[in-house]
């Protein structure tokens, strides 16, 4: 199981020998200050749990009304993809695509393919090429963009609230749940625990 | 030296550096300084309120904060649609500069700079998704309608261009240049 560790700083390359850490504390590299390795207390079951509560959310917040813009007598109601829509429309296919990608598409790949890891990993089983499917998750995650997309949200409030009334649906709530969900989702996982599975299943 | 050496333990392809960080990131670097002038000079958003059209660049979508007097809102948009992506796009520059001439200049300072560039590239789609937003909600026709210009699309790809540009440096080139002439790591 578990020997004496050699691990590569992701920063700058110096090796170094993981001792025990303790869960919640974190081994830094002695060169850059990266860290290198934070354990998780009972990573696989917490991050399941936000992983499924994140899944509802997420179908909650791209079914239900998002935001509706009210002038006068006027009432025009939206869901978090009606933009994208109009934008396809505009002839602005290009960035329709990138705004589908960053905030419909990554975000829900990232829930499933989540949940198709953890699944097996909380039963002690191995799922079917967890390499690859874990890359994946590692290598997408920087371009979903939900926090940013609420940032969005907040200056297009500001922006037109002298114009018009802005009603929140269920939707933008869900939204905004899905967020803090998704940023435990980070602190919970235990990386290096994932990939000690595909260890000590050989 | 063998070519496709693979990790045993997830298959992943090794390299010991990330292959050709050097070229590709100039590449991403010199794309991104070429697209960010259309970004900037043309417009955004085209609006159209009871007839009257107007066109909105994002500096002007700034100063229009100003006037209305939120200027919380001006300094977000301006920080994250003009001062993020020229600062990342003068740092990996900086970096690769560094890099190039082997430098030994605060390493440590040059890993977290590069850290920061990569934190902060995200934030720079803000415009793109309050484009998006103003889009969905202000569609009522005659009255009130808003259409997506040409430089958002630039301002897009400045975006998508210095993330990747970030994603193909690889910071331990910065540790490469130190190496050689001291070996006081620990």
């Amino acid at each position: 199981m578990k020997t004496a560790h050699l691990i590569a700083c992701h920063e700058c390359d110096l090796i170094h020998q993981l001792g025990a850490v303790p869960p919640g504390g974190s081994a830094r590299c002695v060169r850059c200050g990266a860290a290198l390795y934070r354990p998780k207390r009972d990573s696989i079951n917490r991050t399941l749990a936000l992983t499924l509560a994140g899944l509802i959310l997420y179908i909650i917040a791209n079914t239900f009304p998002f935001l509706a813009f009210k002038i006068g007598s006027q009432i025009r109601e939206t869901t978090l993809t009606t933009g994208i829509f109009q934008l396809y429309q505009q002839g602005m296919g290009p960035i329709a695509t990138l705004v589908l990608l960053t905030v419909v598409v990554v975000p829900a790949v990232h829930l499933v393919s989540m949940l198709y890891i953890l699944v097996p990993l909380q039963s002690n089983r191995m799922p079917r090429y967890l390499a690859r499917v874990f890359r994946m998750i590692i290598l997408l995650k920087p371009w979903g963009m939900l926090e940013v997309f609420l940032l969005g949200i907040l200056v297009s409030v500001v922006k037109l609230a002298k114009m018009a009334t802005i009603v929140p649906g269920i939707s933008l709530f869900a939204f905004l749940i899905l967020i803090f969900v998704q940023a435990a989702m980070t602190v919970t996982l235990d990386s290096h625990l994932i990939w000690q599975h595909i260890d000590d299943h050989r | 030296m063998q070519r496709a050496a693979t990790c045993p333990r997830c298959g992943a392809t090794l390299h010991s550096r990330k292959p050709n960080s050097i070229a590709r990131t100039w590449a991403l670097v010199l794309a991104a300084f070429v697209f960010y002038i259309p970004a900037n000079v043309l417009p955004i958003t085209h609006t159209t309120s009871l007839g009257a059209v107007q066109s909105d660049t994002i500096m002007s979508g700034v100063i229009y904060f100003i006037h209305s007097g939120s200027w919380p809102v001006a300094l977000v948009i301006f920080i994250a649609s003009i001062f993020v992506p020229i600062l990342k796009l003068l740092i990996l520059t900086g970096l690769l500069i560094s890099v190039q001439r082997r430098s030994q200049w605060r390493p440590v300072d040059r890993t977290r700079l590069y850290g920061l560039t990569e934190a902060i590239g995200r934030w720079s789609m803000l415009d793109i998704y309050v484009v998006t937003i103003l889009v969905a909600l202000v569609h009522l026709g005659a009255l009130a309608n808003i259409e997506a210009g040409a430089g958002a699309i630039f301002f897009a790809a400045v975006v998508v261009i210095t993330m990747l540009a970030a994603e193909n440096f690889d910071p331990r080139l910065i540790w490469d240049g130190t190496e050689n002439s001291n070996d006081g790591a620990t």
